[in-house]
């Protein structure tokens, strides 16, 4: 099966140059950013919260949907590798105005930067920003219209790794809205290639794409049975949208049926940990009891992330360093 | 002028043709086939040695992008790519700019394609007024200004009255009415087939009975109505299924299939690959697999280009806001008789798709080398190599998956009513 | 080249230097670091012997090479280990001076920890081929050797020095 433009992200040497999707990564190349990740995660308590890896290089934060915590945590990590920031609110500037992406891209490429951060509405966007940019430059895909977050899905599995040690013997499900989340494609992605026992979806059928199976995942639409014995129980953000889709009636009939509860937890493992990409909507996928509880690793999940992009941003900016370096 | 083509291998399915022999041809018209008329005297002599001739190709649906759209290609400009790649006449659907809702519309197609001289320009009138799906165009004026049947071209006709109606009044007036099938709200906003490829892609999916359940619908109008009926571009095997059973039932329905159907599948998208957006979706690797027997079986009657000519900009974005399309003329010659060399299709099957199948379609004089029609003539190699390039290509749209591709088979001579409109030099191409 | 007596020789003298060094310049309560990977094997024994309490420091300089513009990402080995430096006497041991890069690197990122009262350079070997103004404190050997030369610690169990030649 091709995997998504595998030779765009990965160079003959197998270093990483741009970081778009999981597809197609080679497990070693996974296993590495955590272990990387892992070098930076100590940085952020130290007195001086800096290392100079990336003095001297300038990395913009391309986004064409508004976020907050995904730009705050990417200029943090950047910042912490020394980096200078630059921050493009693209979806109020030159896009609305009619100026192509490409034109847009041309453009920032003028002003000399090394890495572009991109979020977009579209499936595709980071692909066609990382095929159209100048050789020098890294694309860091911060999220692309239903199709894959790959730094969110790292960094949950550094949080996997972290408290539940080897994905060989786990059993992860994934509870949500799977058909329009790309956060939730590139966790199954990651979790398959690192070697998950079983990955589990679980969701009303209107929120199950066709063909997830082929992905390597089982599909529940009953949350007890997709929660039993479960060592990870990932949740997925509602979005008030679904409701006007003809996907869904209401939020209270979804938690109703698919919002975790201590109680409906009880049928997943005593050890099990309790994962969100955030922001939560409590009362509609979560409740406050689980949320606060003892088995979230939620408000863990954002400092891992920091320590995740700075891993991502220093390898691909090296990669290219490198290559530059070999064909000179 | 009065010309002889000696040699060639004729393939010409309408009158079961298929041998060397030669061809004689005079005012514009076959006069004879393997033996000369009497006291027929040549003023020029084509050796077709190791060449195929064959009926010029009837192409039954090309955007021509004119009137409204010459940025992306011109009536002259796609013309001329038609003829380089021995396409005789083509047909085009009435989502011009304006619309061929007015006889006006049609007159200044058929008025272009005229001063180019190039290949015949044939124009489907609109079936609704600016294909609004709403009110009937003036069906009796377009066929007059000679459009050679209706279409609502890629718009739907939500409202199943207005379909009944249309197609009442197009019949009133004995036309075809071209049909795009697909139902408007299982495939609005949405780019790619509904399957295992459009998931991981996080694009969203056109599911098959988009397709069926339109076509369901229009085949019943059909037998409620009985007016003809052509279904454009199918995609879906099942869809194959559904028209082959109507045919069997004797209902007056055809279907053609575009060229890179028969050729791509879901897989081809993977890398959000925009030269692979079309419309309909390319599908599974079963659904090309049907369609690919469905122009064996003759259920599929015609192979078309589907040419749509983009300019560069228009693919230069995120898949699902590219423009959907392929540039096609200059490739469907070769793409089809790949389809021969790969044992997909018999010579006669490949010609008879590419001719007498979409003549039958329009109804027009065309595609056979019957004594008598418009010397309308293909001769082309078919073991010429090229590649399909930039500087190969003569459409003004570049946009087609198959750029880079070697291609197998290639014209080398064409005629519009017994006039040379396109000859390579030499006429065969050096081997090697 | 050596044998394990010789290197415990090694070690012995550069402890006796630094001992010498440290007790001149009146520095007590010394904090060691060793630098990955053949300066904390050989920090390990040289804090048996000079009896350091403070538990070993140990810094991977991975984040602070002059040569990730042009290399990139060097594979992790693993990550630095340092307490508090403020205001301490810092004893800094790396296997082999060279160039000189690795210490510069190594002091940039003990200062990014803090502010040290001082810091001592102790190596095991230091061979001709400085190309930053840097000076051990202390050694054990020193070496002249060629530009095509190269002299590497093996261990960390035996440890043994071993001299290699790039043509």
């Amino acid at each position: 099966m091709t995997s998504t433009g595998n030779t765009l992200q990965v160079d003959a040497q197998g270093r990483l140059k741009h970081f778009l999707t999981i597809a197609g990564l080679e497990r070693d190349l996974l296993v590495n950013i955590l272990d990387t990740a892992e070098s930076f995660a100590g940085v952020g308590e130290r007195a001086v919260k800096k290392v100079p890896l990336l003095r001297g290089k300038t990395i913009v934060n391309l986004f064409f949907e508004p976020s907050t915590r995904t730009r705050t945590t990417f200029e943090l990590a950047a910042k912490r590798l020394s980096a200078d920031v630059l921050n493009i609110n693209a979806s109020t500037s030159s896009t609305t105005k009619g100026e192509s992406l490409l034109d847009t891209l041309r453009t920032l490429e003028a002003m000399h930067c090394d890495m572009f951060v991109v979020r977009h509405g579209q499936s595709g966007a980071a692909h066609f920003i990382a095929s159209h940019a100048a050789p020098h430059i890294s694309v860091i895909n911060g999220g692309d219209g239903s199709h894959a977050h790959p730094t969110q899905a790292m960094l949950d599995m550094f949080a996997i790794r972290r408290h539940k040690g080897d994905f060989a013997s786990l059993k992860v499900s994934i509870v949500g809205d799977v058909a329009h989340s790309r956060v939730a494609r590139s966790q199954i992605h990651a979790l398959v290639t690192l070697g998950a026992a079983e990955v589990r979806v679980v969701a009303p059928r209107t929120l199950v794409p066709p063909g997830l199976e082929k992905m390597g995942v089982r599909v529940y639409d009953n949350l007890r049975q997709g929660l039993a014995d479960a060592d990870v129980v990932i949740l997925l953000r509602l979005q008030n949208e679904r409701m006007q889709g003809a996907l869904l009636p209401s939020a209270h009939e979804y938690f109703q049926y698919y919002g975790v509860t201590e109680e409906r937890l009880a049928a997943a493992h005593p050890d099990a940990i309790v994962m969100h990409p955030g922001p939560l909507n409590r009362g509609v996928e979560i409740d406050s009891d689980v949320a606060d509880g003892s088995r979230s690793v939620i408000l863990r999940q954002v400092s891992y992330g920091i320590a995740i992009r700075m891993a991502v941003m220093s390898m691909a900016i090296g990669s290219h360093a490198a290559a530059e370096r070999e064909e000179n | 002028m009065r010309m002889r083509i000696s040699s060639a291998h004729v393939v010409d399915p309408a009158n079961d043709v298929n041998q060397v022999t030669d061809l004689f041809i005079a005012d514009g018209r076959i006069v004879g086939l393997g033996k000369a008329p009497d006291g027929f005297e040549p003023e020029r002599n084509l050796d077709a040695s190791g060449l195929v001739l064959m009926p010029g190709i009837v192409d039954l649906r090309a955007r021509l992008r004119e009137p409204g759209a010459e940025h992306k290609g011109t009536i002259a400009s796609e013309t001329l790519a038609a003829v380089r790649g021995g396409i005789t006449t083509l047909c085009c659907p009435p989502d011009t700019d304006p619309v061929v809702d007015t006889p006006a519309v049609a007159e200044l197609i058929h008025q272009r394609a005229a001063t180019s001289r190039l290949a015949r320009v044939d124009v489907l009138g609109a079936l609704t007024r600016n294909l609004d799906g709403q009110n009937l165009a003036e069906m009796g004026a377009l066929r007059e200004a000679g459009c050679l049947g209706v279409s609502n071209a890629l718009q739907p006709v939500s409202d199943t009255e207005v379909m009944r109606r249309a197609m009442e009044y197009a019949a009133t007036f004995g036309l075809t009415v071209f049909v795009h099938a697909e139902d408007p709200w299982l495939a609005k906003g949405r780019v790619v087939h509904d399957g295992a490829v459009g998931t991981r892609l996080g694009l969203g999916g056109i599911p098959e009975i988009a397709e069926t359940i339109a076509v369901a619908r229009e085949l019943l109008l059909v037998e409620q109505t009985g007016t003809r009926v052509h279904f454009c571009h199918l995609s879906t095997g099942p869809a194959v299924d559904m028209v082959r059973d109507a045919q069997s039932h004797g209902l007056p329905v055809s279907a053609d299939v575009a060229v890179h159907q028969l050729f791509l599948t879901e897989q081809d998208v993977d890398a959000f690959n925009s030269y692979c957006h079309v419309r309909p979706p390319v599908r599974s690797l079963d659904d090309r697999a049907r369609l690919r027997a469905g122009v064996r079986a003759g259920v599929l009657g015609s192979i078309c280009s589907d040419h749509q000519p983009h300019e560069l900009d228009a693919k230069l974005n995120p898949f699902a806001d590219t423009a959907p399309g392929i540039s096609a003329v200059d490739s469907l010659l070769a793409l089809v008789i790949g389809l021969v060399a790969d044992n997909e299709l018999t010579l006669a099957q490949a010609v008879k798709a590419l001719t007498c199948g979409p003549a039958a379609a329009l109804g027009i004089d065309r595609g056979t080398l019957s004594l008598g029609s418009p010397a309308d003539i293909c001769l082309f190699d078919p073991d010429e190599q090229w590649v399909l390039d930039d500087t190969s290509m003569l459409s003004r749209g570049h946009n087609t998956p198959f750029k880079g591709h070697t291609l197998k088979g290639r014209a080398r001579c064409t005629l519009v009513d017994g006039r040379v409109v396109f000859e390579a030099s030499p006429l065969r191409a050096a081997v090697g | 080249m050596s044998n394990p007596d010789d290197i415990e020789e090694l070690i012995t003298r550069l402890a006796e230097a630094l001992a010498a060094h440290l007790a001149r310049c009146g520095r007590d309560a010394p904090l060691m670091v060793g630098v990955h990977t053949g300066g904390v094997w050989v920090a390990k024994r040289l804090r048996q012997l000079l009896a350091i309490e403070a538990p070993l420091g140990t810094l991977n300089i991975n984040f602070y090479r002059d040569d990730f513009t042009r290399i990139g990402m060097h594979p992790m080995v693993t990550p630095s280990d340092l307490f508090s430096v403020d205001d301490r006497h810092v004893v800094l041991i790396d296997d082999v001076l060279h160039t000189g890069r690795t210490i510069r690197a190594a002091l940039n990122e003990i200062f990014d920890y803090g502010r040290p009262a001082s810091v001592t350079l102790g190596v095991l070997v230091e061979r001709s081929g400085r190309e930053i103004p840097v000076q051990a404190d202390a050694i054990g050997r020193s070496l002249d050797l060629a530009s095509h030369e190269y002299v590497k610690l093996r261990g960390p169990e035996p440890l043994s020095l071993e001299i290699t030649s790039k043509s």
